[in-house]
């Protein structure tokens, strides 16, 4: 291929693209009498008016513009060093020329297409060849006759399943997502205390298989784990269940097309599943936490795979999670807690709210074991039917709240170590008082989960809940 | 051939080697640190008393909580004061 010109006239075109077509006559002229460089872009025979048209479907030429994010239409025409145009008809074909009446039967205007430059990952694709992505990490070279998924398992970079491979291009689409420096530390992750910009996570967030418009969630989730109060160096290392939980709220859940209704808590949803399985690939890879290394989980729980959700905000009589706690109406945020696996709550029968709260009560001070108490804090995600109850009956979140953390006071003869046969327990000194399952606080209530079936759960939580144990933090969704 | 970008933070942690263990216990004051594990402080209330039979000089110290590292103060005041700690992990 010829050097591009230092100066004269440009034309870059495509074969598939009409307003293309309609030029060639005069693409032809031009060449003929005042000497036009022809670049093609998708098909090296286009224009057959024109001889020696120079190849350009590898966008070199478009590489070689300064200002080529401009060059964003085809066919355009462009003294070299300049920034391109949009061809725009006789006149100005006329005066570019300088020939009377060449071009005249081209139409006064007519859109031109998008350029291949704007076409999925062509800019990427140049960037990368131009080394100007700005990316730091390392790059790891793949042999040809080496399985990609072999290799990342081999690095240890998989929780178990495959993962998509972080390339380049997939990397610098993902930072599209979001408006952060790619270099922007987040915060230093648990167990190593080793900095998470967010490229890295972005990095993760690939692998994790999320599209660019759920990093702005995955970047929350990592503050949120991060802030002192969540303990996650605890929640990782601990021999308990618990993994991080990720509740979405705010209008971000139907932008990325999260789930809130039927298998809420189940698979079969992109955004919940590669959201809360990046938030884990980054706890693993960025900050070394392991299972059977720091990780000392006894039997963990299916959720440290990914557990993120969405709240059926619009289905729900209550105010939203992050309104209770803090966030405006419409202000997209997350909420992480400390939880582990789903004990269902199954009441077909309580046509009463209080009745189906002694439901809840009984089953929430199972947790754990019945004869603990406090226990750890717990997450109840209520289903629309049993919702329904509630607010038939005129039930707030509040009036609900209040009446579980009643019906949920145990005597303290029953937590005694040894009643009910039952070694575990508390000192005899419980007997005579009365003490509650859970601190204030403890309890958050979502409403969430298919139309069908009186079926709630309680996502369990960890250690003693509170300062004790890890505190639910709620951070904003930031673009 | 593909090329990937690495997921991990591109650090390998230095090995430190553990100090030796100590031949004797004579002369030096053990820390016991309880972690505020279940029964935690059963062990190693034992623990003190069976090394004061051996007229073994030892402070006992207690973390708040088991779910978060312990306090710098408490592992500056630990640092100070003993030669060698012992500590109860689980329940």
């Amino acid at each position: 291929m010829s050097s591009t010109p230092q100066d004269g006239l440009i034309a870059v075109v495509k074969r598939d693209c009409q307003t293309c077509e309609l030029t060639a006559p005069v693409l032809g002229e031009l060449a003929r009498r005042v000497g036009l460089q022809v670049y093609t872009q998708d098909d090296p025979s286009f224009p057959e008016t024109v001889s020696g048209r120079i190849d350009d479907t590898g966008s070199r030429y478009i590489a070689s513009l300064e200002d080529r994010g401009r060059a964003d239409a085809a066919p355009h025409r462009a003294r070299a060093r300049n920034r391109p145009h949009l061809w725009l008809g006789p006149r100005r074909v006329e005066r570019i020329a300088g020939i009377a009446g060449l071009g005249l039967d081209l139409p006064a205007s007519r859109p031109g297409c998008g350029a291949k430059n704007t076409e999925p990952g062509v800019i990427e694709r140049l960037k990368i060849r131009f080394n100007e992505t700005g990316l730091k990490s390392r790059r790891i070279a793949i042999g040809e006759d080496e399985d990609e998924q072999e290799a990342m398992y081999e690095r240890g970079w998989s929780d178990g399943l495959p993962l998509v491979p972080p390339t380049e291009e997939r990397v610098l689409r993902m930072l599209d997502g979001t408006s952060r420096d790619p270099q922007e530390v987040i915060g230093l992750i648990p167990p190593a205390l080793l900095p998470a910009t967010v490229e890295k996570i972005a990095v993760n967030a690939v692998m994790a298989g999320c599209k660019p418009e759920y990093l702005p969630v995955v970047l929350a989730a990592v503050e949120a784990v991060l802030e002192e109060g969540f303990a996650m160096h605890g929640v990782l290392a601990t021999t308990m269940f618990v993994g991080p939980v990720v509740v979405v709220n705010g209008p971000i859940r139907r932008r990325i097309g999260m789930n809130a209704k039927g298998n809420v808590l189940g698979q079969g949803n992109r955004a919940n599943g590669a959201i809360g399985r990046a938030l884990q690939l980054v706890i693993r890879n960025i900050g070394g936490g392991r299972p059977q290394e720091v990780d000392r989980a006894t039997l963990g729980n299916p959720g440290k795979y990914t557990c993120c959700f969405a709240e059926d905000e619009e289905g729900s009589c209550w105010e939203p999670l992050s309104v209770e706690r803090g966030m405006k109406p419409g202000q997209s945020a997350v909420t992480v807690f400390a939880g582990f696996g789903l004990q269902g709550i199954v009441d077909q029968k309580s046509r009463e709210p209080e009745s189906l709260a002694r439901s809840f009560a009984e089953s929430l001070k199972a947790i754990h074991n019945v004869k603990l108490a406090p226990c750890c804090d717990a997450l109840l995600v209520i289903c629309p039917e049993h919702e329904r109850t509630f607010r038939n009956a005129g039930w707030s979140k509040a009036r609900l709240y209040e009446e579980l953390y009643k019906l949920c006071e145990i005597p303290g003869e029953e937590l005694v170590a040894g009643a009910k046969g039952i070694a575990e327990g508390g000192p005899a000194s419980l007997a005579g008082k009365t003490v509650n399952k859970f601190r204030p606080g403890g309890l958050m209530i979502v409403r969430a989960g298919g139309g069908a079936g009186m079926f709630s759960g309680i996502i369990g939580g960890w250690s003693q809940g509170g300062p004790h144990g890890s505190i639910p933090i709620i951070k904003e969704v930031r673009n | 051939m593909t090329v990937l970008l690495d997921p991990t933070s591109e650090q390998s942690p230095t090995i430190r080697p553990r100090l030796p263990r100590p031949e004797k216990l004579d002369g030096l004051t053990i820390g016991i640190l309880d972690i505020a594990k279940a029964r935690g402080d059963v062990f190693l209330k034992r623990l003190g008393e069976r090394l004061g039979e051996r007229g073994i000089a030892f402070k006992h110290y207690a973390k708040p909580t088991n779910t978060r590292v312990a306090p710098l103060p408490l592992r500056q005041q630990i640092a100070t004061e003993v030669n060698l700690v012992i500590e109860g992990l689980s329940d």
